[in-house]
């Protein structure tokens, strides 16, 4: 048994062990759950991949004279203003005006929030256009400027919901080619594409949120962010493995960090074929072993894991929940999975790659003393089920 | 007997050169295997070919004396398409689109994709799927 107290001790005197939820699994196997539990101090985690439901308020303050933005752009791309005079928020899947769309399908979706935000964090210059109505105390009634991240009073990103637990695997069971948000699906199953970093995934590690919750400090790209709410759509009471992994979403953490400390590499704007863009992330999440069990959870492997396959060309449109098959990550990560019989070719949009060199990232950073851990202050509830959107008839 | 070689190479034939058959003289003088992946004439009537050469050692360096008393400059490496480092995240989003397996997984343990120009066949899908732009064609 191990308190924060004493993990944070141990980081700051540089002497914490570390590991990431990679290499924990052959430690446990050799050591023994008993001894590691008792030596090593914290398991790092870490994903990257699209995450949709982020974005950033940022603070551009005040022009001389002021203005009260009603409307704005940066690189033309719509942001929020409906809240004060110079705060905006801008979101990732936003597109940029006059953008096509799918107006001549597949659109190409060039540009958008998240490729904003990728250039915003990689300090480069944006043109700022708002408009407003003009009042007494903000009379200004149109601005055009530039500006880089360093010029913003606060530039804070605010992420609704990142790192779901698990997630789909997307086939395609029509006889055409469909464009979604899990890639380009070929058609007549030809190819199946996931979205986890699997053994490595924060969530995954940590699959009844017993040490993840309000609070807990993370790892955004190289800034030091935290969990501020349960992610949108987070639903704990999903079905599950007898080793309690969840077979689909289930959890999801909403983050938030300061943009001004992310890192470039980590912080990358998506185009989808088809369907339009989006914003990969870079998170680590530290998992402090304070006990056997939490060690215990971390050592889950790709092949318990298991993900559902799922129609993109009637059934997830349709909402009709069926399943087709469910696999598992160690499966998904060979390249191939049986469908049906059917041979399957595997796409990832999730970078292993990536997650890899972000679990090791943290893990030096923990071990120099540089990334103290914090104590959740909400649990995550793992009680609570996805609802639909009922369509009702308008009340008499 | 001199061993049999496959190169690949990437040709810019500037405009005064578009108009002259000069592949034909690689297979009719030089005994060269000739094997085209792409190739491409703009409005500007400059043209790019990107093609496989197989012969002998000889015939080939003969073949591209030939193709330097014109105009047309020679990249040996062939990158039609080409893919940027900086920007690939090495997800494995292109893998199951790329019928050659120029773009795979080797090391099973990083994950990293590779990217073996010498297996690229220019087909471009990798550039239509790729979430990142991480891969252009170089026309």
């Amino acid at each position: 048994m191990k308190t924060y107290e004493q993990i944070n001790d141990r980081i700051e005197s540089g002497k914490a062990v570390v590991l990431t939820a990679d290499e924990i699994i052959d430690y446990v196997d050799k050591k023994g759950l008993a001894a590691a539990a008792k030596e090593v101090d914290v398991v790092t985690t870490a994903t990257f991949g699209p995450m949709c439901s982020s974005g950033c308020f940022l603070n551009f303050g005040h022009s001389k004279p002021k203005i009260r933005m009603s409307e704005a752009w940066v690189e033309d791309v719509l942001v929020y203003t409906g809240i004060a005079a110079v705060d905006v928020f801008l979101g990732a899947t936003q597109l940029r005006h006059g953008d096509p769309a799918n107006m001549y399908h597949p659109g190409e979706f060039r540009y958008g929030g998240g490729h904003v935000i990728e250039d915003l964090v990689a300090g480069r210059k944006l043109q700022l256009f708002a408009l407003s109505y003009g009042t007494d105390c903000y009379p200004l009634r149109e601005i055009r400027t530039y500006f880089t991240i360093n010029d913003l009073n606060q530039a804070i990103m605010v992420n609704p919901r990142n790192c779901y637990q698990n997630y789909n695997v997307g086939i395609n069971d029509s006889d055409r080619p469909i464009y979604t948000y899990m890639g380009t699906l070929e058609p007549e199953r030809k190819n199946a594409n996931y979205c986890s970093a699997g053994q490595l995934s924060p969530l995954l590690n940590d699959p009844y949120y017993d040490v993840i919750g309000v609070g807990t400090k993370v790892w955004m790209a190289g800034a030091q962010g935290h969990v501020y709410a349960e992610g949108t759509q987070h639903a704990g009471a999903c079905e599950r493995t007898p080793g309690g992994v969840p077979k689909g979403g289930a959890g999801t953490l909403a983050l938030t960090c300061d943009m001004k400390k992310m890192r470039p590499d980590f912080v990358r704007g998506v185009t989808f074929r088809g369907y339009g863009v989006s914003l990969a992330l870079g998170i680590g999440v530290p998992i402090p072993v304070l006990n056997e069990d939490v060690l215990k959870r971390t050592c889950v492997r790709d092949r318990d894991i298991m993900a559902p396959v799922i129609d993109y060309s009637h059934d997830y449109p349709q909402n009709n929940g069926k399943v087709i098959c469910s696999v598992n990550y160690e499966q998904l990560r060979s390249g191939q999975i049986k469908v049906e019989g059917k041979k399957v070719a595997v796409g990832s949009l999730s970078s292993y790659y990536k997650a890899l060199e972000i679990a090791n990232l943290l893990a030096d950073e923990i071990r120099r003393g540089d990334f103290r851990l914090a104590e959740p202050i909400t649990p995550l509830p793992k009680d609570t089920k996805m609802k639909p959107l009922v369509t009702r008839k308008k009340p008499s | 007997m001199s061993q049999t070689v496959t190169k690949k190479l990437m040709l810019f034939f500037p405009r005064c050169e578009c108009e002259k058959p000069i592949i034909y003289h690689l297979v009719k003088d030089y005994n060269l295997v000739v094997n085209v992946f792409r190739a491409k004439v703009t409005p500007e009537e400059e043209g790019y070919l990107v093609l496989d050469v197989t012969g002998i050692e000889e015939d080939i360096e003969r073949a591209m004396a030939f193709l330097r008393t014109f105009n047309v400059s020679i990249n040996y490496s062939g990158k039609g398409v080409t893919r940027d480092e900086n920007i690939c995240t090495h997800c494995g989003l292109c893998i199951t689109h790329c019928p050659t397996g120029a773009l795979r997984i080797d090391d099973k343990t990083t994950r990293e994709v590779i990217y073996s120009e010498a297996d690229c066949i220019e087909c471009m899908a990798c550039i239509r799927v790729c979430p990142f732009g991480a891969l252009a064609s170089a026309f």
